[in-house]
């Protein structure tokens, strides 16, 4: 079954959305209540994203997962500023199901085998941020993309598999915020080119772009600003994708 | 009174989501570090996530089988979720032969990795109902057929016997014991608690049986 995933990037206690992961602007309202009406409407996932989570501390953001785990009861993945085994056992232990890391596996990518082997690869999201360079080739960068390198994203991708990640979360820098649509260039090469889910993230708009997604091989589809905005909603959505003949999670409420 | 739901707690395994959604449903979730604590509770649970030789290790170091027995025996329900369902088993083959709680007769065997699907099996998949048995009496009394459940494992359960097998879930060709049931013991591999109003209705109807 192919899911829909709502992402909500954190910074403090409230709810932001940027524009290619930058220029953060702060939604008005509690992140949890965001998080509970798309729990409603049938999120097959949530993602939280603590956007500065290397700069300020990580209460705030325990708190929120706190909240979220009792009234919201969906697979929760939280990322930001993970960079030891003590983050990860600390995120899960305050209600998180699995982690997404991105700036230490690019760092030091043998944090993805620790992980995995002390707490499964079921909990081991590698959060890839790819942005094409002059030359149209896809390129890895991190720290919330600011900080670029010459990594291929392609060869990165299969590393991480091989690390032992038990899933990619591939967000679009190009993409991001801009509500322009899904890059399915990018989703095709990591998906042809690996094994595990493949969760595709940025520039989601309609409910068209999730059979752009999944249509390019990505098993999940992570969505922010069009939901924060209510550009749509996941009840449109699923009703799309199964009327296009793609299978999703039912619920009832 | 609200209902006491023990959860054993074998360090191993998300026990807050699964607290969580019993306090969600009005019932009084007690985590269980100690086998004589059992006496206590009214429905036993039996979470985890991991390794079957690593689970039952812990399971056999702090003495909890024979209370487990003992619990089993009032004729009070009893439920394992994932690694705690298959732990129910008689033998698993992770990494090495492992003897389960033998409570169901079967064994553990892992997915075949020949499919076009990934292994670990990180999804939302349906169940269905074998023909031999009834739904009726059991954790899934309030759930439809083809529903959808979360899932996250590399083994599934195969019991010896086919009415101990209360659900069935498709993985490529193979069709494994998505649930399993006998007596007052039942199982799930899918997570109720990471399942939304589906997932909760079935420890709803735990509580109730």
């Amino acid at each position: 079954m192919k899911r829909v995933i709502a992402r909500l990037d954190i910074k403090g206690n409230r709810l932001i959305k940027g524009v290619h992961l930058e220029g953060w602007r702060f939604l008005t309202g509690d992140p949890n209540d965001f998080c509970k009406k798309y729990y409603t409407d049938g999120a097959d996932e949530i993602l939280y994203v603590d956007a500065v989570a290397s700069l300020y501390n990580r209460d705030s953001l325990k708190d929120i997962i706190r909240k979220t785990t009792e009234n919201v009861f969906v697979p929760l993945t939280v990322g930001g500023g993970i960079r030891t085994i003590e983050d990860v056992t600390e995120i899960l232990r305050s209600g998180a199901d699995k982690v997404a890391i991105c700036t230490q596996a690019v760092k030091t990518p043998e944090i993805i085998s620790k992980v995995a082997d002390k707490f499964g690869s079921q909990c081991m999201v590698v959060s890839i941020q790819a942005k094409k360079d002059q030359n149209g080739n896809y390129k890895i960068w991190y720290d919330v993309a600011r900080e670029k390198t010459e990594i291929n994203v392609v060869e990165f991708a299969i590393k991480v598999e091989e690390l032992g990640a038990g899933e990619i979360l591939l967000t679009s820098v190009d993409q991001e915020g801009t509500g322009k649509g899904m890059d399915a260039e990018l989703i095709k090469m990591v998906t042809e080119a690996t094994k595990i889910p493949v969760i595709a993230c940025g520039g989601f708009a309609q409910p068209s772009d999730f059979k752009v997604a999944i249509d390019g091989g990505a098993d999940a589809v992570a969505i922010a600003k069009a939901l924060h905005y209510q550009q749509t909603n996941i009840l449109a959505i699923k009703e799309y994708a199964e009327s296009v003949g793609i299978k999703i999670r039912q619920d009832e409420n | 009174m609200k209902i006491n739901v023990g959860i054993i707690d074998y360090k191993m395994g998300n026990l807050l989501s699964l607290s969580r959604a019993f306090m969600h449903l009005n019932a009084n979730p007690v985590i269980i570090e100690k086998p004589d604590d059992i006496k206590l509770v009214d429905i036993l649970v039996l979470p985890g996530v991991g390794a079957f030789p690593d689970g039952m290790k812990m399971i056999n170091e702090n003495h909890f089988p024979g209370a487990i027995n003992d619990f089993i025996k009032t004729g009070k329900n009893f439920m394992g979720i994932c690694l705690g369902m298959q732990m129910m088993l008689s033998k698993g083959y992770e990494h090495k032969e492992t003897s389960g709680l033998g409570l169901i007769e079967g064994s553990v065997r892992p997915l075949p990795n020949d499919t076009e699907l990934k292994v670990p099996n990180i999804n939302w998949h349906d169940i269905s109902k074998p023909e031999i048995v009834s739904w009726d009496h059991s954790i899934l009394k309030n759930t439809k057929e083809g529903s959808n459940f979360y899932f996250v494992h590399s083994f599934y359960t195969e019991p010896e016997f086919k009415e101990n097998i209360l659900a069935e879930t498709h993985f490529g060709s193979l069709k494994f014991a998505s649930a399993v049931k006998k007596d007052n013991v039942f199982g799930t591999q899918f997570h109720p608690e990471k399942s939304g109003n589906k997932g909760l209705r079935i420890l709803e109807t735990l509580l109730t049986l």
